[in-house]
């Protein structure tokens, strides 16, 4: 099992989800950088949590644009996973690889911690360790989450089993408490909460470790 | 070279909270007359194009490509000499 996380400008949790790679999969993943468009084969690609440029313009909005990213959406259609998490996830909004966008916080204020949300359908196809109605508890740390589509979008996600994750507590404002989505071949995820920083009990859970294990596990079975 | 100016606004509907922030805190300054405020913003910069039209053109694609996002914004494109 291969897999690479991209590197952007002021992207802070690529190393983070390296760990998590690199412990679920047993392989050091490889870092790739936004600028460049060359990427080995590799079976799961994750867009890590970070501010990428600063966060200018929109979140997510330049990086969505470089160079990796072709490469990115290149994958994505010939069925490579792709993770984005967090900055990972407005990236790939802003790259239309997944429906609607995040703005900013309802509440206006970054917010930052644990929180817990339901499993649905997607995310229990995406990663079978996890089952759909059960609750996981991940943290988040962005000031852009609020996830938004036109009603049309919504109801087409919540019709396709497309919604990933749901806040037990909504932190952002998000529409129907979303925390994460799935595309409709279902081989690409955003969600704003990090898995990656849940893989340790000195870290406050393992929820995040089951995340990736469930998901790693499945793709070597099939 | 002419100068282009592009205004992005967020769509009806999409909720506003720096806009509903900004409401708050004129209506604290006496301002209770300002209601539904919208905050956007103002991309500006020189182009060489030969003509207007053709500016607009230009900057309509980089709209389109990059300034704005259409999930969430609307924008207008003012060109001048």
């Amino acid at each position: 099992m291969k897999s690479a996380v991209i590197v952007f400008p002021a992207s802070n949790c690529d190393r983070d989800a390296a760990v998590a790679l690199r412990d679920a999969t047993g392989n050091q993943p490889v870092m790739a950088w936004h600028g460049d468009r060359d990427l080995p084969d590799v079976d799961l690609i994750v867009l890590p949590g970070g501010f990428s440029y600063g966060d200018y313009l929109r979140s997510g909005a330049m990086a969505a644009r470089s160079p990796m990213m072709e490469t990115v959406a290149d994958r994505a259609a010939k069925g490579v996973r792709v993770i984005g998490i967090c900055n990972g996830f407005q990236i790939l909004t802003e790259r239309g690889l997944l429906p609607g966008a995040l703005l900013r916080n309802a509440g206006l204020e970054f917010v930052c911690g644990p929180v817990a949300m339901r499993v649905e359908a997607a995310a229990a196809r995406f990663a079978p360790s996890l089952t759909a109605g059960e609750y996981v508890t991940f943290p988040i740390a962005h000031h852009d989450g609020n996830y938004t589509a036109e009603k049309d979008v919504l109801d087409r996600l919540e019709a396709e089993g497309r919604v990933a994750f749901r806040y037990v507590a909504n932190p952002n404002g998000s529409a129907n408490d979303i925390a994460g989505v799935v595309n409709e071949a279902g081989n690409v995820l955003g969600l704003m909460p990090h898995p990656e920083r849940a893989i340790s009990q000195v870290l406050g859970g393992v929820d995040g470790r089951r995340f990736f294990e469930g998901l790693v596990g499945a793709m070597a079975a099939a | 070279m002419m100068k282009a100016k592009i205004e992005i606004t967020l769509k009806n509907g999409v909720l506003d909270p720096q806009g509903k922030a900004i409401e708050g805190a004129l209506s604290g300054l006496g301002f209770q007359e300002a209601s539904n405020v919208r905050q956007g913003k103002v991309i500006e910069f020189e182009i060489d194009a030969v003509d207007e039209a053709a500016a607009r053109d230009r900057a309509e694609e980089m709209c389109r490509k990059l300034l704005a996002n259409p999930v969430m914004e609307n924008y207008s494109i003012a060109i001048s000499a």
